[in-house]
């Protein structure tokens, strides 16, 4: 560290630069590794139809500052895209919608880069676009589209492992659709930090078990500051050890026992103080339900475990070599890694400092484990030892999105897939009333849906769209009235609907490009009317 | 069904979106209230009213200019930062240290035309209730909980059953992170800010004891510089949080306090995120939120669609950490509410207690949240914070037991806080049973 000097009128020494400055209610959530992720990103949007939703979706990408988008839109400026679109106005009427929206949305941050397609000094399709430009990021594309248009995506999709959103956005309607190319591990999920607490009370490690006794070896003879300073993870280590012996080397497991001890705890607390009670004991009474816990393996974790990548070890990611590794340790100590992290409780600063110490460095020497099982697993292939630090410290949280073998975009089963998804969507509604469930928003999926490749429809000709798929939808009452809403709007977005849905999209994208918190596996619908949203793996 | 007709407003081809869908009805359209040929001439009369112009605020003029309003208020006393740019979309790098409320206002209006937006370079405290009488509706995007509760507040108390267009609907959206929520308060008739006031709990404070003497974590020395040493060394006139000289010394102070104790962590991030309690903000949450109340403000005026507020569900939850997860329900209203209730809510506390010890609950409890509470009995005054001559007189009652002040289980205590001027809570003692 720096050795800091205190004066009178302090100059600045650390303050931050302008650009953390500008991101920093940003870089609270996703700091410098999530930053650097979209800065070195590049987005395109295939916009079509009024294109509101795309555009959202994108302002709330460059203000945070991705580092380039393109957009290609065929469309020239007309009447109705200023009564709907902000990133337009009456002097580009008649213009190219591309070029105009590029030119507003470059104007919210100077730091990112856009082009405009078509163009005619630059490509002037699709497919001379997709040829000539660096390789995308992601690509996101908004119906109505052509079919022919949509499998160029695809076919890019796949050759490039891009993955692939869909948007569709039409009067109170809308939902959007992530393509992943194949299994998306995340490790770092940002779970909530109330439930990343392991304190391994049942199976402490020699170096604990002493410090624990160190402090409690004369337990009635200390002082009531001392006594009412000890932390209470020494608090529940001593108390458990006394149960064990009054119960055959037993721990308490059942919820009865742990009751039993709890009242054990609260009675042993000093009481013949001016508080009249202590608030260590408190604490330690307090998290009895919620730190004695045998270690086990949190269900995200375990289906990384069981999930076989496709490709040749040599091939995979290092995600998958760490997870192989953290397998391993598990297979071998029964429990994982170390998390390592101690919550606030009541003690002293330095004995505080001292416990702490003691479950990073069990930390470090779990995490340690790891990277050298890491490396005999692929010899010669070189680990961050900060990836695995970190991979250890999130192994219950690390979550698999998209756990499908192969990932293909647009299988041959989708249909399948939509059919049994919605024989179950509907079915739940039937008993909706009974399970005090919302609605399934299934229907208005399949009346979108129904327009992907039109511009508008009636709400007869969307219902037997639908019916092609879904036999009898034109019978289903919330099918049909989904079909008259989207009628209604005759393909025109509402801004307010275009803008929430843009704001959903532009989280998604980040993380999936920061590879952080966890993204949406993988439909999310929203219905503007109840104001609600459900997300179905289609 | 056939498609009904459009009733188009001004400028047809413009509005073709917007008049499809919020001039002809839909299948979940409420025929009884729904009038399209109507909507766009009412809706061009409307006045509405935005508290905020920073994130969400800006958002939320952008959204109302597009859903066809016409006449905007929007009130700011708050000047752009360098902080606002990567999600407060109508400003600039040249604009930082203007009023955000003038230069979003302009910047809407440039961009739609035909749109007229008033800009107010002010809190909402200097408004009288005639003037929010002016409104059809208002729509909030603020970071404080305070000033929520002094508009509710005000809006509840200007209900008058004899003055027609006296109950402003209040559409009101809060975001943190990839968090947020959204909801409608239709005043004196559903649950209003205060109902669902104890949603958002204040965060616990640290005790000071453990800042002065037993500090274990980096923001104990963080608010121990901020506590403690400034007032010790008052190294500069008054604290200014945006000042970064400021920030410095605290940072410093931290840091040397942080070595001494071998507590690990203190940056000057985490400094000035602790002393100015910063919450985490982006674009893209504001933009599902302010579309969210924008959403419903359109809905409200129109009655194209049913909209949240009366009588089902009025608030939507949001949520995007983990997948994107909304609940949407219906907050009930409480007939307790010291605002909109009819009942005094009940408030546990020890009788062998002081006043003092009452006093400062008010602060924390998550039910209550005032800071300046004055306290009346039913007849006679415990402890007023002004004027100081009352302050002075009435001051030796805080060291008093409430028994020893006269006080009986079930009494009421009217509650006055000068951060909510007209309002009077009104809580009932409950007096806790001895050894609990």
């Amino acid at each position: 560290m720096t050795e800091i000097v205190m004066s009178q009128t302090p100059p600045i020494l650390h303050g931050p630069s302008e650009k953390e400055k500008k991101y920093d209610r940003q870089l609270r959530l996703w700091a410098a590794s999530g930053q650097a992720a979209l800065e070195s990103a590049n987005l395109l949007l295939v916009n079509s139809g009024p294109g509101v939703v795309g555009i959202e979706t994108l302002k709330n990408l460059v203000l945070p500052g991705i580092g380039r988008f393109a957009i290609y839109d065929e469309a020239t400026v007309g009447d109705a895209d200023l009564g709907v679109n902000f990133f337009l106005d009456a002097d580009f009427l008649g213009k190219s919608r591309s070029k105009c929206l590029t030119e507003l949305l470059l104007e919210l941050n100077p730091e990112v880069h856009g082009a405009w397609y078509p163009s005619q000094e630059n490509a002037t399709s699709l497919d001379d676009m997709l040829a000539t430009s660096p390789v995308f990021t992601a690509i996101m594309y908004t119906f109505p589209i052509s079919p022919q248009r949509l499998s160029i995506l695809e076919a890019y999709g796949q050759q490039h492992k891009t993955p692939l959103v869909a948007i569709h956005s039409a009067g109170f309607y809308s939902y959007f659709r992530i393509h992943l190319p194949g299994a998306f591990p995340i490790v770092d999920t940002h779970p909530d930090e109330t439930a990343t607490t392991d304190l391994r009370l049942l199976s402490p490690w020699p170096e604990l078990v002493d410090f624990a006794k160190s402090m409690t070896q004369d337990i009635d003879s200390l002082d009531n500051f001392e006594h009412g300073h000890l932390p209470y993870v020494v608090i529940l280590l001593y108390y458990l050890e006394k149960w064990r012996e009054t119960h055959g080397g037993a721990n308490p497991i059942t919820y009865k026992e742990k009751t039993e001890f709890r009242s054990t705890v609260a009675a042993a607390a000093r009481t013949n103080n001016p508080e009249g009670g202590e608030e260590n004991f408190d604490e330690a009474v307090a998290a009895v339900l919620k730190t004695i816990v045998p270690p086990s393996l949190p269900s995200g974790l375990k289906e990384v475990f069981e999930y076989e990548p496709s490709e040749p070890i040599e091939e995979r990611s290092s995600f998958w070599i760490v997870a192989d590794a953290i397998k391993a340790f598990y297979a071998k100590h029964n429990c994982l890694p170390l998390r390592g992290n101690v919550p606030d409780m009541k003690a002293q600063s330095k004995v505080y400092i001292q416990l702490q110490n003691i479950y990073k460095a069990k930390a470090r020497l779990d995490a340690a484990e790891v990277l050298e099982t890491a490396q005999a697993i692929a010899p010669g292939r070189h680990f961050d030892p900060a990836e695995v630090e970190l991979f250890c410290k999130n192994a219950p949280f690390v979550k698999l999105i998209n756990a499908t073998k192969g990932g293909n975009i647009a299988s041959a089963s989708s249909v399948d897939r939509l059919q049994d998804v919605t024989a179950q969507e509907l079915a739940n509604d039937e008993s909706a009333e009974l399970t005090l469930m919302p609605l399934s928003l299934l229907p208005i999926y399949l009346a979108l849906r129904a327009t992907s490749h039109v511009a508008s429809a009636s709400a007869d000709e969307i219902l037997a769209e639908v019916a092609k798929i879904i036999p009898g939808a034109n019978e289903n009452e919330r099918i049909v009235q989904a079909a008259q809403e989207v009628a209604r709007a005759e393909g025109g977005e509402l801004h307010n609907v275009a803008a929430l849905t843009g704001g959903m999209v532009a989280q998604e994208m980040i993380k999936i490009i920061t590879k952080q918190y966890i993204p949406i596996d993988n439909t999310c619908i929203f219905d503007g009317i109840g104001s609600r949203c459900q997300v179905l793996r289609l | 069904m056939a498609s009904a007709e459009a009733y188009p407003g001004s400028e047809p081809a413009r509005w073709k979106y917007l008049d499809q869908i919020r001039t002809r009805a839909g299948p979940f359209t409420d025929p009884d209230t729904f009038y399209g040929s109507k909507v766009a001439s009412e809706m061009d009369r409307m006045n509405v009213l935005v508290i905020g112009a920073g994130g969400l605020g800006c958002e939320i003029l952008k959204n109302l200019a597009l859903s066809g309003f016409k006449n905007i208020h929007v009130i700011d006393m708050d000047t752009i930062d360098i902080s606002n740019l990567n999600r407060q979309f109508l400003f600039r790098q040249a604009d930082v240290g203007k009023y955000k409320a003038e230069v979003a206002a302009a910047f809407v209006m440039r961009r739609v035309k035909g749109v007229h937006i008033t800009a107010h370079n002010k809190m909402i405290q200097d408004f009288d209730e005639d003037f929010y009488m002016k409104f059809q509706l208002v729509v909030c995007g603020l970071d404080s909980i305070e000033a929520r509760r002094w508009i509710n507040a005000t809006l509840v108390n200007m209900v008058d059953e004899d003055i027609e267009d006296s109950v402003k609907p209040l559409i009101d959206g809060g975001t943190e992170g990839f968090k947020g929520q959204a909801r409608v308060i239709i005043p004196t008739i559903t649950s209003c800010i205060e109902c669902q006031l104890d949603m958002h709990a204040p965060r616990a404070a640290v005790p000071l004891c453990t800042l002065a003497s037993i500090p274990r974590q980096p923001e104990h020395c963080i608010e121990w510089a901020h506590v403690i040493a400034w007032d010790e060394e008052k190294p500069f006139p008054k604290l200014d949080k945006d000042d970064p000289e400021h920030i410095t010394w605290l940072y410093q102070k931290a840091l040397l306090r942080a070595r001494e104790f071998n507590i690990p962590g203190v940056t000057y991030s985490l400094t000035q995120g602790v002393v100015k309690n910063i919450i985490p903000a982006i674009a893209a949450t504001n933009s599902v939120i302010a579309a969210a109340c924008c959403n419903e403000a359109l809905k409200i005026s129109s009655s194209c669609a049913p909209a949240l507020g009366y009588p089902a569900d009025n608030y939507m939850m949001y949520s995007g950490n983990d997948s994107v997860y909304t609940y949407t329900f219906r907050h009930e209203k409480k007939d307790d509410c010291p605002v909109c209730g009819n009942l005094a809510r009940d408030l546990v506390v020890d009788p062998s207690g002081t006043l003092r010890d009452l006093v400062d609950s008010l602060a924390v409890r998550p039910e209550a949240q005032l800071k300046k509470p004055s306290l009346r009995a039913q007849n006679k005054t415990l402890y007023m914070q002004s004027p100081a001559s009352l302050e002075e007189q009435t001051r030796p009652n805080l060291d008093r037991t409430l028994v020893e002040l006269g006080l009986g289980d079930g009494d009421e205590v009217a509650v006055t806080d000068p951060a909510f001027a007209t309002v009077s809570f009104k809580f009932r003692l409950v007096f806790r049973k001895a050894a609990s």
